[in-house]
């Protein structure tokens, strides 16, 4: 009675490792004698950056059949963290690894893939088109809460924020707060329901990045800026941040081609455009993990 | 001879048979009580991490309403309060159970004892089809009905508890019917026959009878929606606003432990601060339904004693 129950056990545990390993997906069989590079490719985290790097693996894979890319979701501190444990090969980020607590930056090289801009959107009731930096910082610090302040409709102002510790908050408030609090309020965790939110009620404002900002609701200009990708290229607009993709250490075989192929011509001259953000081949400035922005 | 002998002490295809399922059965009950227990072990341990390894006080954690775990306030502590959440939940998942309770009692008590066969077993499916919903379309639902709804006749911004309870109203529906005709069902025909045998209308056999016996497996059907309803995450995040505030009415956004889960656990880092205290939160949530459970076991074995009440 004895041995069985730890046969069985044995079998369950078995069971279970097979799971586990299953999932954390190390890749084996990266070495191949051919000069085709084969291999197994996991990229997981920032939800913004995921449509691009699902389109351009998907296209990758049509040229390179040995090479198996899976890209997953989960935000940016999954990927982060995923990268730097080991059990992915690529951890996409919105934001610098510094910028996040409990990941060793110096661990993970950075590949920038990409640039997405952030504009602060408003449900179209509001009647407000403009604000200046000065304002937008109060009105998300809970300073200003009626739009007839900013000579728009006498409404209540309904500040919907992004999660805390998502990559577009954290850029936003780094653009705009400068090291204030924003008020207690709604959260969200997607562009796609804050787009839904902000269209739907009155006196909402919150933000999001450019590729989905639509006619449904007022993007704002700040200080008479528009919120352009001509704009973001050379800073007038401050609110963007990079697309990052993270391997642990240099990458190698197949994650070096597919990384390589990402900040290819193909990818960044059409496929990055074609989906809404914008090349880093296009930026006329850089920035750096404190935020300061240099002439490139 | 030796024939007969060696047939006897071999084990016959029967004994073999019986062998194999036995370690089939083995096999899986040891992978499910395994898992199960690394759940828990996994849980636990990150769940306890934030008050073992990063310092804060429990008694805070249940008792203040400051939540930024990446944060500290001015006196250098992490501000890790739960109360607001935990307050949402209950609140969420008592109005929720108190407004589908008699719709689903009333279904039950229709398709047991008004309903003709027929209409029983064309309501059945129909109640059955909703839970086989997946969860995000309630979400949707609620956010393009019920949360525009809501703001026009309330104002604000029609996120809230009352959206909450509204789209939960409708998932916990058809637990507490299914369970609740189950129960109806078990109550012995010779306790209606003795009843309208008395002279007793129909709705004094159900109303004094039917219900009172079946009395404890209705409140098992209530609690059961009670743990669906405290455990659904997706629907709710979607309508409820996810502002981590001390409801004040029912109509201000508030969040509850399972939105705050969703919305924030793919953006914290492992075995950090922010990531720890999620996993205390979803520590009291395997509480609150280890304790459903416990109280419906509870019931169960006063459920014997039938006429009780």
């Amino acid at each position: 009675m004895k041995k069985k129950t730890i046969i069985s056990s044995l079998l369950a545990l078995g069971a279970l490792m097979a799971i586990t390993t299953g999932c954390s997906n190390s890749s084996s069989a990266t070495k191949s004698s051919s000069s085709e590079v084969s291999g197994k490719i996991t990229a997981v985290g920032s939800t913004a950056l995921q449509p691009l790097v699902e389109k351009a693996a998907g296209d990758f894979q049509k040229d390179n059949s040995k090479i198996n890319i899976t890209v997953q979701g989960g935000g940016s501190g999954t990927g982060l963290s995923q990268v730097q444990d080991g059990s992915v090969k690529v951890g996409n980020s919105d934001i610098f690894a510094e910028q996040k607590d409990g990941i060793d930056a110096k661990k993970l090289v950075d590949h920038k893939v990409a640039v997405v801009g952030m504009a602060p959107v408003v449900n179209k009731d509001a009647g407000v088109k403009n604000v200046t930096m000065d304002q937008l910082k109060q009105i998300f610090t809970g300073k200003i809460t009626n739009w007839k302040d900013l000579g728009g409709k006498d409404e209540k102002i309904t500040v919907v924020n992004r999660a805390e510790g998502s990559g577009t908050r954290a850029t936003f408030e780094s653009a705009v707060l400068g090291g204030e609090k924003a008020i207690k309020s709604q959260e969200q965790d997607s562009n796609g329901t804050v787009q839904k939110i902000v269209s739907t009620t009155p006196g909402a404002i919150s933000y999001l990045a450019f590729s989905y900002i639509n006619d449904k609701v007022e993007a704002l200009s700040i200080d008479d800026v528009k919120a352009t990708d001509d704009n973001v290229a050379d800073n007038k607009w401050k609110i963007w941040s990079y697309e990052h993709m993270y391997t642990k250490g240099d990458p190698k075989d197949a994650t070096k081609k597919f990384i390589e192929y990402m900040k290819s011509d193909d990818v960044q001259k059409k496929l990055v455009k074609d989906m809404g953000y914008i090349s880093t081949n296009d930026m006329k400035v850089q920035k750096d993990s404190k935020g300061t922005v240099s002439d490139k | 001879m030796d024939d007969i002998q060696t047939r006897l002490q071999k084990s016959s295809r029967a004994t073999r048979q019986d062998y194999f399922g036995k370690v089939i059965c083995y096999s899986c009950i040891g992978l499910i009580i395994l898992l199960v227990a690394c759940i828990l072990y996994f849980i636990a341990s990150k769940g306890l991490a934030t008050f073992t390894k990063n310092g804060v006080n429990f008694w805070n954690f249940l008792t203040q309403s400051d939540w930024k775990p990446g944060d500290v306030d001015k006196y250098g502590n992490p501000q890790v309060g739960a109360l607001p959440m935990i307050v949402t939940s209950f609140s969420v998942t008592i109005l929720a159970a108190l407004l589908a309770t008699p719709f689903a009692i009333g279904t039950a008590i229709f398709m047991t004892e008004i309903a003709n066969k027929r209409g029983a077993k064309f309501l059945q499916p129909v109640i059955e089809l909703l839970v086989g919903i997946p969860s995000v379309v309630y979400g949707f639902i609620g956010l393009s009905l019920i949360v525009p709804f809501i703001r026009g006749i309330f104002g604000g911004t029609g996120f809230g508890i009352l959206s909450g309870t509204l789209v939960l109203f409708v998932m916990v529906l058809p637990t507490i019917t299914s369970l609740s005709v189950d129960s109806l069902k078990s109550v012995p025909m010779h306790y209606r026959q003795a009843s309208l045998a008395l002279g007793a209308t129909r709705w004094q056999t159900i109303y004094k009878v039917i219900l009172k016996a079946a009395a404890p497996g209705l409140l098992t059907a209530v609690i059961f929606g009670m743990a669906r309803a405290f455990g659904e995450a997706l629907a709710v995040q979607m309508v409820i606003g996810n502002a981590i505030l001390m409801p004040k009415n029912l109509i201000s956004p508030a969040s509850t432990l399972t939105s705050k889960l969703t919305t924030e656990i793919g953006n914290t880092v492992m075995g950090t601060l922010p990531n720890n205290a999620l996993w205390s939160l979803a520590l009291v949530l395997l509480f609150m339904s280890l304790l459903f459970n416990l109280i419906v076991r509870f019931i169960g074995r006063r459920g014997n004693i039938k006429n009780e009440r």
